[in-house]
């Protein structure tokens, strides 16, 4: 009879309804330290898609949701961790939105979201590091790894049927990173760079970079710089020595300048740089205006980290990290109804109907591997000097 | 047969043909900066922005001329302005004189003093520079860009290896020949050049046998602000005009200058040379030349390269160094610095 009793409260209580709640979502980025002036646009965004959720009272039957801000810095690992550890033991949030650089992202995911089982998704960090961590499914990001553009470039040169490629790189972090991206995802795929080697920007005369770069041989020649810097000596090097006919170009060596600087010498070279098709940015821009805020670097972003975070809540049916973090990926990518920003009541609604959806939201969000954004790259290629559109990946 | 072409063709077009220039343009320019030390005495930290500043009244001028409708084509629009940027330079260099270093001179000060005083030159042109023309490069050469062109050159001969040789090169090696064979005669003939001499071999026996030392300097700034002029114009036919690059070029052109010994006009164009092919030799990678020469089963897998091109400017720096502990005096014994 008591176990009986025992079952008949289990059941009753599996069937009731979930009760509202208010939920508390943690908002930690640098608001000091050497990016303060992005943080507060980043926020926005991110307290943008908190206040249309809650006031749409979709969520897990009419709860709210508020944002709980804590400064992560962007330097100060101890003090990113300090600002974590308050936010979940103090403020008690379910799941954090943050945070905003790399370094303070994994100090706080290592000592306090697997400490204490909180779900984290940054909207910023993009150290290809990031991508390997341990995590317990707790990390996810919707700004794509910098290593991906390494892995879109090396699918547009196999896919064009190059073996072999030598690459040249600006001598900075951004260079460095971005060409050993390149080279393993390149080598992955079966090809072969002949040489890595880096030019300094700012120099008279790339003469005797060319001419290491056309010893080392390659059908193509992979030019990770800067459109009116190193980058344009290098081409413009190469092309008068006859080195190389044929070439690449990532994001910072895209712009319509390096086409009319170089001239039609320059047809035929392809590349890719971020970029998308979908409007979601345009909605997203609008909302924000209109809310008073402004389009800031990874302002969309955040807003899709939080949007995903609510959206993961009503699909797992729980407040909970533990629960929401299973349904993450599910509510990001296809299949289900495309959700765009401003439609996340839409979105709640269709899930609590036991629908699918798929958020595209307002940077175009499609999760992959570890639980991040593989990022939308505009595939191009240069034809009567001028920048044309191939294709997306 | 055709890999012994191939390879000799490699070597022409990637050391041969732009040491040759870069020697040329190093050449040009230490024959400023040593005239300058024969004369007065000190080595001129501003040599590098006198480079810029009379290849930016060149660029100037060029600008001027292409708006008004005047060229010379097929040859380059610059080369009609180069006396326009000589005239400027000169006079930045007799007002600089004029303004600064007579006053230093009349002290008798010791050449570190100069130095300084030329360093702080170096500044305010920079900043003239900049205000002027601003930071960002400047393309003002509008002649036809090769002689010989890489990719028609493979048509003709049916080689795999290109050869292509730019106008400016080719320019370049021209003018520079007739600047030295003019600046030799100068010295070696005229009665001025020889009133130089006497005065560079020994102030005080020039002074007592009646050459006037003020027109020794002006003729020495005269030629130092004519000569690089066109060092910096050529430097920026052949690259393209960077007002700030001429600051890095300090270095390797005080080498050449040095190597051949400071003071001596035949050992700075010895100088450039020297440079020019050390930098270029050392940091070439020389795996397609000898994948071509050697049998296949011996083609090599890594780039044979002795030094990265990074440390391009490194070269000039141990050359300096082992001229200065080895012999101070330089090849062709000038002073020792």
């Amino acid at each position: 009879m008591k176990r009986m009793l025992t079952v008949l409260a289990a059941t009753t209580m599996l069937a009731m309804p979930a009760k509202a709640e208010d939920i508390k979502l943690g908002v930690l980025l640098g608001f000091t330290g050497p990016l303060e002036s992005l943080a507060p646009d980043i926020a926005a965004g991110a307290e943008l898609a908190i206040k249309e959720v809650s006031d749409s009272g979709a969520l897990l039957d009419g709860s709210t949701v508020t944002a709980v801000r804590g400064d992560s810095t962007c330097v100060d690992a101890g003090a990113a961790t300090a600002s974590a550890e308050r936010l979940v033991s103090s403020d008690k949030v379910n799941a954090i939105v943050g945070a905003m650089c790399s370094g303070a992202t994994t100090a706080v995911l290592q000592n306090v979201a697997l400490a204490n089982g909180v779900v984290m998704i940054s909207p910023s960090a993009t150290s290809p590091a990031l991508s390997t961590i341990e995590d317990n499914g707790l990390f996810f990001r919707t700004a794509p790894s910098d290593a991906r553009q390494g892995e879109v470039l090396a699918d547009i040169l196999s896919d064009k049927g190059v073996k072999e490629a030598a690459l040249t790189y600006t001598n900075n972090d951004y260079g460095k990173g971005l060409a050993d991206s390149i080279k393993s995802a390149f080598e992955a795929k079966g090809g072969k760079i002949t040489i890595s080697a880096a030019h300094e920007d700012g120099k008279g005369d790339y003469g005797a970079e060319v001419a290491s770069l056309a010893s080392a041989g390659g059908e193509v020649l992979i030019v990770v710089g800067y459109l009116d810097q190193g980058g344009k000596g290098i081409i413009q090097g190469a092309l008068d020595a006859g080195a190389f006919d044929t070439f690449v170009l990532p994001d910072g060596m895209i712009g319509d300048s390096l086409a009319e600087a170089i001239g039609p010498d320059l047809d035929g070279s392809y590349g890719e740089r971020p970029g998308t098709d979908s409007n979601g940015a345009d909605l997203f821009a609008k909302e924000i205006e209109a809310a008073g805020g402004k389009v800031g670097p990874y302002g969309a972003e955040a807003y899709d980290a939080a949007a995903l975070i609510m959206l993961a809540m009503q699909a797992a049916g729980s407040s909970e990290s533990a629960k929401l973090k299973e349904k993450v990926t599910d509510v990001a990518n296809a299949p289900g109804e495309k959700i765009l920003p401003g439609e996340l009541a839409k979105g709640l609604k269709l899930i609590a109907e036991g629908k699918d959806i798929d958020y595209v939201g307002a940077s175009d969000v499609e999760m992959i591997g570890p639980g991040e954004s593989a990022g939308k790259f505009r595939e191009i290629k240069i034809e009567g000097g001028k920048i044309v559109t191939v294709g997306y990946r | 047969m055709e890999n012994l072409l191939n390879a000799f063709i490699l070597l022409v077009n990637y050391i041969v043909i732009p040491a040759t220039a870069y020697g040329c343009q190093l050449a040009i320019g230490a024959l400023g900066a040593t005239l300058i030390f024969a004369v007065l005495r000190f080595s001129n930290f501003a040599h590098g922005e006198l480079m810029s500043f009379g290849a930016m009244i060149t660029v100037l001028a060029t600008w001027a001329l292409q708006s008004a409708g005047i060229s010379i084509a097929p040859l380059s629009t610059a080369l009609l302005a180069l006396p326009v940027g000589i005239i400027g330079a000169v006079a930045m260099t007799l007002l600089t004189d004029r303004w600064v270093y007579r006053y230093y001179r009349r002290q008798r000060s010791h050449n570190v003093i100069f130095m300084i005083v030329s360093i702080g030159v170096m500044f305010f042109m920079a900043g003239l520079i900049r205000f002027i023309i601003g930071p960002d490069d400047q393309n003002f050469d509008d002649g036809v860009r090769f002689l010989i062109n890489a990719r028609e050159f493979r048509q003709w001969t049916g080689l795999e290896e290109g050869l292509a040789i730019r106008s400016s090169q080719a320019i370049t090696l021209v003018i520079t020949i007739i600047c030295v064979a003019a600046l030799f005669w100068f010295l070696e003939r005229t009665r001025t050049g020889k009133s130089m001499r006497a005065f560079a071999d020994n102030e005080d026996l020039a002074l007592l046998s009646g050459i006037n030392p003020e027109r020794v300097v002006a003729i020495a700034w005269i030629i130092a602000a004519a000569l690089a002029t066109i060092a910096g114009t050529l430097y920026g036919m052949d690259k393209s005009y960077k007002p700030f690059v001429f600051q890095q070029l300090l270095l390797p052109i005080f080498a050449s200058a040095i190597v051949g010994g400071f003071g001596s006009p035949i050992g700075a164009v010895a100088g450039g040379f020297i440079i020019a092919f050390s930098e270029v030799i050392v940091t070439y990678a020389y795996k397609k030349f000898f994948t071509y020469i050697l049998p296949e089963q011996l083609a090599p897998d890594g780039l044979l390269q002795l030094l990265a091109t990074e440390y391009k400017f490194a070269v000039s720096f141990i050359i300096l160094v082992l001229v200065l502990l080895i012999k101070p005096t330089g090849i062709f014994g000038g002073r020792s610095s």
